[in-house]
């Protein structure tokens, strides 16, 4: 029989007791294997930034031939969803009441203008501010499908573009990683760090602050047992889980919704275990400082959840926000972690994204493990 | 009449007197609201981008000045190999990475066509597309001048309803609702799990209270509560971020009281299937994920799947979002939202029937 070191024994013991409390408990079965995939669903359906066939009214006021084709060309591209009307009126009530996000108005002198070499057209693009997004998409949209527009109506008017001089400066756009502009692709790496933290910080800091409530912590500082030993312990479970809901929603991402995974295996493994232990230990230290299931969610909620969403820059741009709470960007950890699960799916092993994110996310799990045996040597004492 | 009123008053002491209860009520409400209506944007202001500009003549120059003074970009990274352009984009430093190439300046001046070389960034493809349509705007402007012609087509742009598509302005009228419905959610869905794990709730049955009493001394503290802590995130939104209110008064709370309703039959649903606090609170997050995630206020409903739209006919925060940013931005009528609230009412109706009908049986 091998020697096995006191503390080895009896980290594996309490290591076997948690392991038991997280089977028998339904609710972090639910947690860990039911909430990734629901929430995985969730995003993968429910989110989309992808606005194509935005739903839009085209008032053409002009009469003459070139009114008509403009308006043709916005019936005809996927981006709108266009209907075409005479009746300025009719389109403006539309906007109010949200059934389309634009309107492109085709003035009465549309044509005549178009033919004369003098002048220059002009057209109205409204689009509705309820939604700015949508209205960025709007207008993005509606300049290349009137500047299209003008360049297929020169070609076929003969204006041939021997010289070139109609067409002029054209932008190539390349769009690296996520050549089909799928906002999904770019949510769900953000998706599979909402589930880390969930399943890290909530259900760690619910299950701990619960042996508090319990009183069944004391009886486990009452034995021999280290706080390092205490905390290792505590966290390995959870470490387990954590990565099999890793697995689960990354298999069910790449087999429904065809997320693409560019990176290896090992580098990914490597950010969520670095991820993972600093959502665990802020979970532990979250309820070792509360002591109470109430507020130890409550904390949880506003320290893990809501950063997650908010400051991890997975929906909304880091950089265009106020410049103090880009800074407070810096300190949350899903911040690192998004960018680089982002990376790592869509992009591949890029180690100036990936080495210095792993980095910060260790140094953030030393100083917070610090913290978490500071408060629990109190406790010992 | 009488009971209920005690009922009433027992209920807000509760809340009043636990300090945790206390510090939810207005702390988060508070935090969330800044937080959210300064960080969630998807504006897209001040991003990096990267040119590399091989033209040494005048319109390249020109181009990268015009890039500079635009206000959506902020960090111009000069770069004059495009190797390194495209390590730039590799590591996030920048969004948009543009190539001005050797002969710019000649060849627009020639009246010859030329490419200018765009890489954008795909794991951030919404701020990147957008980033994109900004340039080709600045692109095309710098194009007519060069013609002298001026733009053949000039497009004119307006946004309504929201004239400098600030964000803050379709965030914070949603956040009354955002906002409304966590508190409503967690003080329906916690009272009665903590009545139970306390053993009060036995005392309220044996009590000469019906059961109907009990549940709206339950209903009305929840509404009133959350109707306050709606007033609390419009004030913000009034004085704080000095978002006008287009629309009455009278309209934005009548839509306020029918949505908090619809928020407590669903907060009384969940707590008359829960034992404990805990699955209270487990309860309410999954319940609160998918009507956020699905009402349209991360993004648009029209944009998902039509099976998943009619899935969301019965999120009550999907109908008064509509309705907010009506009354908030758009100054509708009664006339034009009626469809939003008689939905809200027939959720309303849905919930709280059937919850009273989970709590008789348990009751019972």
């Amino acid at each position: 029989m091998p020697i096995v070191s006191p503390g080895v024994r009896r980290v594996r013991a309490l290591f076997h007791k948690e392991f038991l409390q997280i089977i028998r408990d339904p609710s972090s079965i639910l947690i860990a294997f039911v909430l990734p995939v629901f929430l995985l669903f969730l995003f993968g359906y429910g989110l989309s930034l992808d606005a194509d066939h935005i739903k839009c009214a085209v008032v053409v006021e002009d009469t003459g031939v070139y009114g008509r084709k403009l308006a043709q060309a916005f019936t005809h591209t996927a981006y709108f969803d266009a209907t075409v009307t005479y009746d300025r009126n009719f389109a403006e009530l539309e906007i109010v009441e949200g059934r389309v996000r634009g309107i492109i108005v085709i003035p009465v002198d549309f044509s005549r203008r178009i033919v004369d070499s003098e002048a220059s057209a002009r057209v109205q693009v409204i689009s509705d501010g309820s939604e700015p997004n949508t209205a960025a998409f709007v207008e993005g949209y509606a300049a290349g499908v009137i500047e299209n527009w003008y360049t297929q109506n020169q070609l076929e008017n003969g204006v041939i573009l021997l010289d070139g001089k109609n067409e002029g400066i054209t932008l190539r756009s390349r769009y690296w990683f996520n050549s089909e502009l799928l906002s999904r692709n770019f949510l769900l790496p953000g998706c599979l760090t909402m589930i880390l933290a969930i399943i890290g910080t909530l259900l760690t800091a619910l299950v701990v602050a619960r042996e508090w409530e319990r009183g069944t912590m004391e009886s486990l500082l009452a034995t021999p047992i280290h706080p390092v030993e205490l905390i290792i312990s505590k966290i390995l479970p959870y470490f387990v889980l954590g990565m099999g809901s890793l697995l689960i929603a990354t298999v069910a991402a790449r087999l429904i919704f065809d997320l693409p995974f560019r990176g290896s295996v090992w580098s990914l493994v490597m950010v969520t275990s670095a991820f993972l232990l600093v959502s665990l230990l802020m979970g532990l230290l979250i309820s070792t400082t509360s002591r109470n299931q109430f507020v130890a969610a409550q904390l949880s909620i506003l320290l893990a959840f809501l950063p997650v969403t908010m400051l991890s820059g997975f929906v909304f741009e880091i950089k265009s926000m106020p410049w103090i709470l880009q800074q407070v960007t810096r300190l949350v950890p899903a911040r690192y972690y998004v960018a680089s699960a982002q990376t790592i799916f869509l992009a591949g092993d890029i180690w100036p994204v990936l080495l210095p994110a792993t980095m910060v996310l260790l140094l953030m799990a030393g100083i917070l493990l610090f913290l978490t045996l500071r408060k629990s040597a109190k406790r010992l004492d | 009449m009488w009971r209920i009123w005690i009922l009433i008053i027992k209920e807000f002491q509760v809340i009043w007197r636990d300090k945790k209860s206390r510090y939810i009520l207005f702390v988060p409400p508070v935090v969330q609201t800044l937080l959210f209506g300064f960080a969630a944007t998807m504006e897209v202001k001040d991003v990096a981008v990267a040119v590399c500009n091989l033209d040494r003549g005048y319109y390249g120059e020109e181009l990268v000045a015009r890039i500079g003074a635009s206000s959506s970009f902020h960090d111009i990274i000069t770069i004059d190999r495009q190797q390194e352009l495209t390590s730039a984009i590799d590591s996030r430093r920048v969004i948009l990475a543009v190539t001005i190439p050797e002969d710019f300046s000649r060849t627009v001046l020639a009246g010859e066509p030329v490419e200018l070389q765009v890489l954008l960034d795909g794991r951030r493809s919404n701020t990147s597309q957008i980033a994109e349509n900004y340039l080709a705007e600045i692109v095309r402007r710098l194009q007519a001048e060069i013609t002298g012609e001026g733009l053949k087509i000039e497009l004119d742009t307006r946004t309504w309803f929201n004239p400098n598509k600030q964000y803050q302005w379709f965030t914070v009228p949603g956040l009354i609702g955002i906002i409304m419905g966590i508190e409503i959610l967690l003080l329906t869905g916690l009272s009665v799990a903590r009545e139970r794990e306390l053993g009060t709730f036995e005392q309220l049955q044996v009590s000469p209270l019906s059961s109907g009493e009990i549940i709206i001394g339950k209903t009305i503290p929840a509404l009133l509560i959350g109707v306050a802590e709606g007033t609390l995130v419009v004030l913000m939104a009034l004085f704080f971020f000095k978002i006008p209110l287009q629309g009455a008064v009278v309209l934005l709370y009548m839509s306020m009281l029918l949505y908090a309703l619809a928020m407590t039959g669903i907060g009384l649903f969940i707590s008359a299937l829960v034992q404990t606090q805990q699955q209270a609170m487990l309860g309410t997050f999954l319940v609160l994920l998918p009507i956020i995630l699905l009402s349209g206020f991360v993004t648009p409903v029209e944009n998902m799947p039509h099976w998943l739209q009619s899935a969301t006919l019965w999120n009550p925060l999907r109908y008064f979002l509509v309705i907010v940013k009506g009354v908030f931005l758009k100054n509708v009528s009664l006339g034009v939202i009626l469809p939003e609230e008689v939905s809200l009412v027939a959720v309303a109706c849905c919930t709280l029937i059937t919850s009273v009908w989970f709590f008789r049986r348990k009751l019972a």
